[in-house]
């Protein structure tokens, strides 16, 4: 008895509680991201390389919006049309000539939109990263942190951005659309959806979501212009472990591996808590490879 | 992605030489046009031109999963720095440091990195084999980076550079054409043997699993022992890449695993033409010659990827068969 009670003093509650807020935050951002990055797999089939550069450069551009008008939310909005934007064009110049090809195509066709786009930024805006200040500096006590309101904000935010999508493809001509798409792209196209149109809007949102995660995470770290591929990969092991193509199952991924990662963090450096991931990723494709939060498939 | 092995379509064949005959004339040209290279070229070139074997070495060893098993490897930064790392920790406990010891320590190391990464990865096909294996060369990465009391961390492992050594007979110091040499031996066989691999009946196997999977199992074949085999032996080849680059340039850097270099192979795949061997070779000295060219035109400073990545992205549409592909169908004509 008096062994078990020594553990369990042992166990630091408070830490434990802090990384669960601070799993629960990433996990939000980490789900925005990986929401974009599902969408975009599930009707198109294309594994987007270039999504943590969209990520990477909606912070970018955030950096320049808040420069140049010093407010945070206006660089927000902001952002994320600029990189919506941006994804269309790249959509239509660099993958719509790939509709129909073998897959791979459009896969390597996105790493090397990654590539230009990340050596873009090294060159536009040098190797060292920038501070993004945060807009709200209200905090609260958490046991011995003082801690910001403003990561609950982008919990929050984030999730209202991913709910608000969700109406959007259940209740929105064009969300119909899309899922019309997803579902059967020939019998979509019969019925007059325009479909290579379809795959445009969903590139850009996917892209535009992208960007506002990037930017509502850049106060937390700073903007660095490798920051992209660090989160595309956690977006891919997001995206691999909630099953391919399924909103709700990368959201509650998203969470569940950063919350994993936070816990880890207590105990290792935060550059071997990502291992944690990896290992997820690796039972899951070994054990469940649809997906953990996926329907078992009959 | 399909192309037909380069030699089966040789075109000029009006002088009335086979096929066969064609090529092996065509493999000693280019052979002795790389021997003699180091004797004639500037010191710089010469290594360029080692470097860019080295590298086509690598893009060769991925050639074997992308162009005839169908399967995209984004993780041969992990064979490659395996065998980069294995070689380095050879010739740092061994005195003097040996050549040959440094070459089995790598391909060991890369051997059983491939043994680990196909046993988990074969299960997957399409694009989640290319993002296990991507992450798991992330794995490796994080561990080289982070274990520094073995790797050196992200210093990485400085060594000097072996003699050429056969036992009782010969002892010399290598010099930039020796060392070219010695690549370009290392670098021929294991195309000599990639080649015959491919051709074998074990090769058809692997072409039979890029063609159609699944009937290629429902004909009675273990598709996933041949693939597990496919992933080891590319691995193989591409740490034998990784210990040459050691070796040529004295260090070994955790940059070599992370996710670029598998990202710089598939460029090197594409550019050269997948499915073809030697396309790889090519598409690895093309895409090194851009860069040393960008970087000339517009100075050290410039991030040469930005037109490289252009010129990548319309190779993809315009010209998805790559150089060797392209060639090919002009020779053709």
């Amino acid at each position: 008895m008096h062994e078990f009670a020594a553990i369990l003093q042992s166990i630091p509650i408070d830490e434990i509680l802090i990384q669960t807020v601070n799993g629960v935050v990433t996990g939000m951002i980490l789900a925005l991201v990986a929401s974009g990055l599902t969408l975009i797999f599930g009707i198109m089939d294309v594994v987007n390389f270039a999504h943590g550069e969209l990520f990477m450069l909606g912070a970018y551009i955030g950096v320049v919006v808040i420069a140049e008008t010093g407010n945070f939310w206006l660089a927000l909005v902001a952002s994320s049309l600029t990189v919506a934007i941006l994804g269309a064009a790249l959509q239509i110049v660099a993958l719509r000539p790939l509709i129909g090809r073998d897959p791979l195509n459009t896969i390597l066709a996105t790493f090397g939109i990654s590539l230009v786009l990340q050596n873009f930024a090294l060159w536009e805006f040098g190797p060292s990263a920038r501070k993004v200040s945060e807009p709200l500096n209200a905090s609260f006590q958490l046991f011995y942190l003082t801690y910001p309101w403003y990561r609950i904000v982008i919990a929050g935010l984030s999730a209202a951005i991913i709910g608000g999508f969700w109406l959007f493809l259940k209740y929105g001509k064009y969300g119909i659309w899309i899922r019309a798409t997803t579902q059967d792209r020939v019998m979509a196209q019969a019925m007059g959806i325009p479909v290579p149109w379809v795959y445009t809007g969903v590139f850009a949102i996917g892209a535009g979501m992208a960007a506002a995660s990037g930017m509502l995470f850049a106060p937390l770290v700073g903007v660095n212009h490798t920051m992209g591929l660090d989160w595309v990969l956690k977006a891919f092991i997001v995206v691999v472990v909630g099953g391919m193509g399924n909103l709700g199952g990368s959201v509650a991924a998203a969470i569940f591996v950063s919350l994993l990662e936070a816990y880890a963090a207590i105990w290792v450096s935060p550059s071997q808590a990502v291992i944690v991931s990896f290992v997820v990723l690796i039972l899951t494709l070994l054990f469940r490879p649809t997906g953990l939060f996926a329907p078992t498939p009959r | 992605m399909t192309t037909t092995p380069l030699d089966k379509s040789m075109p000029f064949n009006r002088a009335g030489l086979s096929h066969t005959a064609v090529y092996w004339i065509g493999f000693c040209v280019v052979m002795v046009v790389l021997t003699v290279a180091p004797l004639v070229l500037p010191v710089f070139w010469a290594k360029f031109v080692t470097e860019c074997l080295i590298w086509g070495l690598l893009a060769m060893s991925s050639d074997l999963l992308i162009g005839y098993t169908g399967m995209v490897s984004f993780g041969h930064s992990a064979f490659f720095g395996l065998g980069m790392y294995g070689a380095a920790g050879a010739l740092l406990h061994t005195h003097p440091p040996n050549l040959w010891l440094a070459i089995l320590a790598g391909l060991g190391g890369a051997a059983g990195c491939a043994l680990f990464v196909a046993y988990f990865s074969t299960r997957l096909r399409d694009i989640y084999f290319a993002i296990t294996t991507l992450i798991f060369s992330q794995i490796f990465y994080v561990i080289i980076f982070t274990w520094t009391s073995v790797t050196g961390g992200e210093n990485g492992l400085i060594f000097t550079r072996p003699h050429f050594l056969i036992p009782f007979l010969y002892d010399v110091r290598f010099t930039t054409a020796t060392m070219h040499w010695f690549v370009l031996a290392a670098v021929a066989g294991s195309y000599l043997i990639l080649r015959r691999i491919t051709q074998s009946p074990f090769g058809m196997v692997l072409q039979s699993i890029r063609e159609n999977e699944a009937r290629t199992r429902a004909i009675g074949y273990p598709v996933q022992s041949y693939k597990i085999v496919a992933v080891m032996l590319s691995g193989l080849f591409a740490g034998l890449a990784g210990v040459l680059y050691a070796v040529q340039n004295e260090f070994a850097a955790p940059d070599f695993v992370y996710f670029i270099t598998s990202g710089d192979t598939v460029i090197f795949n594409v550019m050269g033409g997948i499915g073809t061997l030697v396309g790889p070779i090519v598409g690895a000295g093309f895409f090194q010659l851009l860069r040393e060219l960008f970087s000339r035109l517009f100075g050290e400073q410039f991030p040469y990827l930005i037109p490289l990545g252009l010129v990548f992205i319309a190779m993809i549409i315009f010209l998805p068969q790559g150089l060797m592909g392209w060639a090919r169908r002009w020779l053709n004509k």
